[in-house]
């Protein structure tokens, strides 16, 4: 069970990097929210993986670790706070600059540019 | 503590040439005096005392973890240099008050004089090493500011930047030194480092200390090789040369060797070092001295000269050498400040400085003429000037030296040499300016084609007012009385400076013009004679001198300075090309790198815990996870397929959430979820349709080998966390929560309770992030397409039927279990941030069935006022712990009997729960709602479709 976890937070974030590369904006804030995932997941996962061990006092025997969940719980709404402000950043952009690149530069060499 | 005046005095000073600038040039000057001159009374209260060797000094504890205190001596080398600080700093300002035209900003000038007067007044009181280092770059700092006073002059900032560039990198040096220094002997204090002598030359690193500090001193008193700022910091006004590049700054890095002369001196690495430096740069000046055209370069020349002597007599180290040292820093100070002052009239009343053009001026100048000719025999070191005393001494001293054994003899030689170049250029100096006939056949006078000018300045050249010649007229007498009555005016001033500097090696000395007739008063004659000579030769000698044009060091530190520039650059265009993905990628790489040296010193991945085992749902949910993020990645040129896999995933995350025992995640993750969906498909209607162009391959390779680079380090990173026991604090939230916060639910106490001050901080960010939202939203002009990139308009059935009645019927249940949710949130799963969402996603539902009109006229909440009264809530019920004398955020609870409900709990934590739940409720629609209502409002209409259609098409 570690190991099939650990390889998804891995090809989540593998992912999310991939598309945090590319030149334009949507694409990044995909990946963006993609990595937010495996980030969300890793952090999660710190407190060890239970199965019916919700942290409700008396719901069970060994709960699970509460403070990553509460931790995560946090960060999942303010992920989605961020996600909202780059994408209006984005909106914004594109509507100042004329395109969508993440460099502001009119994009057919953009993407190539090194 | 009366110390501790003397630089507050000259700092307060610095203020006070701004305020008086209204009342006129005149007593501004004097005003600014003033304090000065009181600094230097109290200098004088103290001299008795200084006079029988005493040292009086006071301390105040600045920063003593870093040995830093702010101390401050007074002995006899300090007060050999405050006089000339202080007494020359002050007959400089006032002569600078007549010499500064009526236009210039001389509030300003005489501000960064003062200061540069306390820094220097600052190095020379310093008892202890890392204050004495700090005054010692803000003399840096202020010269490049005097330096470069005249800023619209490229030469004055050419000069000021070399000046700067040059002294503080033998800062660094010396900071380096000083360091050292306080790691052998344990202290920075003065008198530990001067009482620390034979175990600072006992130390191994005692080379590298000498090198250092020499550095630093060489490159502050201009010694070759690095010699070449001084000549161009004549650019400098006037006065600032004669203050800073005849008495003061320049003569800093002589202070320091005569004072580090305890701590430091009486090795043959000292010895040696100082005198072979010394020498040539005392030769070298005197050279290029006699070759200078420029009146200022011939005195700039000569200061590197002068200041070389001075070093070499340091670096033989005798007692009585040591003495002639501190003579003739006390000399030089005198007449060359004198002549700088006097070289300013001359420019100011002819309008040139270049030696060539001048001449015969002792008819029109008398007074600047006898001015000149007093100091400049000083320089010359003719009888019975002071400067022949101190020549006479120094040769004395090359005469007897072995410091060199057999070579010895050549020091008397060169010595002799710089002594007859010396009284050549004093000569030309005085002769060139005053008597010499100006012949109009004269190269110069062609080449430069100004002949006219000229006539006029010669006609018009006078004796300047008297305000601008009495100081330097005051100094040049000074010149001659200390010549004529030595051990009246300087031996007692000379000799605490040398108690000071070599405390019980002090020699009795007499000064005296007449020695008898021995070596060195042939020496002098010799010198004089050679003088003469090499003045009458000296057109053949130019020509000689134009033959061998030396490598100037200016042009090697110029080229240096553009090769470092052109490096710089280099490296930074490498780094930083203006493309953030270029940022991003290198970012990674070294997140790649130090993640995988971590891991690397891990001896085994898979730890000891032991793994669970795996089941058929888990294995299906990552395929489906893994697929959905991977077609995410491959389709990101399809815009909408990307998203809707990255939504597989979304939804996938708040399964796995459930399967591992976190139902509040899972709930906040659905309702998220939802929320960003509709987000990113509304921004997918403003951003360009058009797939982006495929990369290079090179490209791409180098992106798929990082994201998998970086996917393999997170996931062994997070394999070997997992199967690792791990310390958890777990414990204490769990048994603490029922009787600490009054709620089952730990994770919401957390939340709401231990970790309150958290969850204020965050949905603060919320809010701030809705209100950024709002105003980036403000006033935008929008790219509005009509269709799809196929030219398909979109739908024109503006909102589907079955939607609004569900939505309706919806409305009101999905409040219910929002208000559900939100109420047992302390003790089941829930809460304010989930029943917050749950509430923005069911009033987004009503926008989007109904339309923004539609539900804004039946709704009309400011939703930025619901978030911020949200946050007053959250912030006012931590604030209501106060009243009761408990600390910010204090939960509190109790179990009431409620008429019809029956026992309740009641905590303090559910009011800040509710300020959690507006905050969300707020932000969140705030954001969504004010992106929706743009496309509404301005949907274009079919005529603005057809004008925008292929203006989008071309992009």
């Amino acid at each position: 069970m570690e190991l099939l976890f650990s390889l998804v937070t891995g090809v989540l974030s593998a992912s999310g990097i991939y598309l945090l590369l590319r030149g334009r904006t949507f694409p990044v804030i995909v990946g963006l929210t993609l990595l937010s995932y495996a980030v969300n997941l890793f952090l999660f996962s710190m407190g060890g993986l239970h199965t019916n061990a919700a942290a409700v006092i008396g719901a069970s025997e060994a709960p699970a670790d509460p403070l990553p969940q509460a931790l995560v719980l946090t960060a999942i709404v303010i992920g989605f706070a961020m996600t909202a402000f780059i994408v209006i950043l984005a909106i914004r952009a594109r509507a100042e600059l004329g395109n969508d690149h993440v460099d502001g530069k009119q994009g057919d060499e953009g993407e190539q540019s090194k | 503590m009366s110390l501790l005046w003397i630089p507050l005095l000259t700092l307060a000073g610095t203020l006070v040439p701004v305020l008086t600038e209204t009342l006129g040039r005149r007593r501004s000057t004097l005003a600014t005096m003033a304090l000065p001159l009181l600094a230097l009374l109290i200098v004088l209260t103290h001299t008795s005392a200084l006079f029988s060797g005493d040292v009086i000094s006071m301390q105040v504890g600045w920063l003593p973890q870093l040995g830093l205190d702010l101390a401050f001596r007074l002995d006899g080398l300090t007060l050999l240099f405050a006089l000339l600080i202080l007494g020359i700093g002050c007959l400089i300002l006032f002569y600078a008050g007549y010499y500064l035209s009526p236009q210039e900003k001389d509030s300003r000038f005489f501000s960064f004089m003062l200061l540069f007067m306390t820094a220097m007044i600052g190095i020379v009181m310093a008892d202890n090493l890392l204050l004495l280092w700090l005054f010692w770059e803000l003399t840096s700092l202020l010269s490049f500011l005097l330096i470069g006073f005249w800023s619209h002059r490229s030469d004055a900032r050419r000069g000021a930047r070399m000046a700067l560039t040059v002294t503080s990198a033998g800062g660094l040096a010396l900071l380096a030194g000083i360091l050292l220094i306080g790691n052998i002997v344990g202290s920075f204090a003065m008198q530990d480092v001067l009482a620390a002598g034979d175990q600072l030359r006992g130390s191994s690193y005692y080379p590298l200390i000498v090198t250092l500090v020499l550095l630093g001193a060489f490159t502050k008193s201009a010694q070759f090789p690095f010699h070449f700022w001084l000549p161009h910091a004549m650019a400098a006004p006037t006065p600032v040369s004669a203050y800073l590049h005849s008495s003061t700054m320049v003569k800093a890095g002589i202070f320091l060797l005569a004072r580090l002369h305890p701590a430091l001196g009486d090795t043959s690495l000292w010895a040696i070092s100082l005198t072979m430096v010394g020498l040539a740069t005392l030769v070298y000046g005197a050279w290029f001295a006699l070759l200078q055209r420029d009146l200022k370069g011939i005195l700039a020349f000569s200061t590197v000269s002068h200041l070389g002597l001075v070093v070499l007599l340091l670096g033989l180290g005798s007692p009585l050498a040591i003495v002639a040292a501190l003579f003739h820093i006390l000399n030089h100070a005198l007449f060359k400040a004198a002549l700088f002052m006097s070289a300013g009239v001359i420019d100011h009343e002819t309008g040139t400085r270049d030696i060539r053009r001048l001449g015969g001026l002792w008819t029109l100048m008398p007074l600047t003429g006898t001015l000149t000719l007093l100091a400049g025999a000083a320089m010359a070191g003719i009888p019975p000037f002071n400067g022949f005393l101190s020549k006479e001494m120094l040769l004395t001293e090359a005469v007897t030296t072995q410091l060199f054994g057999g070579l010895s003899v050549v020091i008397p030689l060169l010595v002799l040499i710089g002594a007859s170049l010396s009284v050549a250029y004093s000569l030309r100096l005085i002769y060139g300016v005053f008597f010499a006939p100006r012949s109009p056949k004269d190269n110069a006078l062609k080449e430069s084609a100004t002949g006219e000018n000229e006539e006029e300045t010669s006609i018009q050249a006078h004796d300047p007012p008297k305000g601008m010649y009495l100081p330097g007229m005051g100094l040049a007498v000074l010149c001659l009385l200390v010549g004529l009555f030595p051990m009246t005016l300087a031996a007692p001033l000379i000799n605490s400076a040398s108690l000071a500097v070599q405390g019980l090696h002090t020699p009795v000395f007499h000064f005296a013009l007449w020695h008898g007739l021995n070596l060195p008063l042939m020496m002098s004659l010799i010198a004089i004679g050679l003088g003469v000579l090499l003045l009458w030769r000296h057109s053949r000698l130019s020509a000689v001198a134009s033959l061998l044009t030396p490598k100037d060091a200016t042009m090697i530190f110029e080229r240096a300075t553009i090769r470092i520039v052109k490096a710089a650059l280099w490296v930074t265009l490498r780094l930083e090309n203006g493309s953030l993905q270029r940022y991003q990628a290198l970012l990674l790489l070294s997140a790649i790198g130090m993640t995988a040296l971590g891991l690397s010193r891990l001896g085994l991945l898979t730890g000891d815990a032991g793994l669970q085992p795996v089941d058929g749902l888990a294995i299906l949910g990552a395929i489906v996870m893994i697929f959905g993020a991977v077609s995410s990645a491959l389709a990101h040129r399809w815009r909408l397929v990307s998203l809707l896999m990255l939504s597989v995933v979304g939804l996938m995350v708040s399964l796995t959430f459930v399967r591992f025992s976190a139902p509040d995640l899972a709930f906040t993750q659905l309702s998220v979820e939802v929320a960003s969906m509709i987000l990113l498909i509304l921004a997918l209607f403003f951003l360009p349709q058009r797939p982006p162009r495929w990369v290079s391959p090179r490209r791409l390779m180098r992106d798929i080998i990082l994201a998998t680079a970086f996917g393999l380090i997170i996931a062994a990173l997070n394999y070997a966390v997992l199967t690792r026991e791990t310390l958890s604090i777990a414990n204490f939230f769990l048994e603490q929560s029922v009787p600490g916060g009054g709620g089952t639910n730990v994770v919401n106490v957390i939340l709401v309770d231990f970790r309150g001050f958290d969850t204020l901080g965050e949905i603060t960010v919320l809010t701030l992030a809705g209100l950024g939202t709002y105003k980036l939203l403000n006033r935008l002009r929008l790219f509005k397409p009509s269709g799809n990139l196929e030219g398909i308009r979109w739908s024109r059935h503006r909102y589907p039927l079955i939607l609004e009645v569900v939505a309706q019927l919806i409305l009101p249940l999905a409040l219910l279990v929002s208000v559900y949710i939100f109420l047992r949130g302390h003790n089941e799963p829930g809460g304010g941030f989930i029943a917050g969402l749950i509430t923005a996603v069911a009033l987004l539902l009503q926008y989007m069935a109904r339309g923004y009109e539609w539900t804004s006229n039946r709704l009309p909440i400011s939703y930025p006022v619901v978030a911020v009264i949200g946050l007053l809530i959250a912030v006012t019920t931590g604030l209501g712990s106060w009243v009761f004398g408990y600390p910010f955020l204090t939960s509190s609870f109790g179990y009431f009997d409620i008429p019809l409900i029956g026992k309740t709990e009641l905590a303090t934590a559910l009011l800040f729960d509710i300020g959690v739940y507006l905050a969300v409720v707020g932000a969140t629609l705030m954001i969504l709602v004010n992106l929706g209502s743009i496309t509404t409002i301005h949907r274009p209409t079919l005529k603005a479709s057809q004008q925008n259609a292929p203006a989008e098409g071309k992009k």
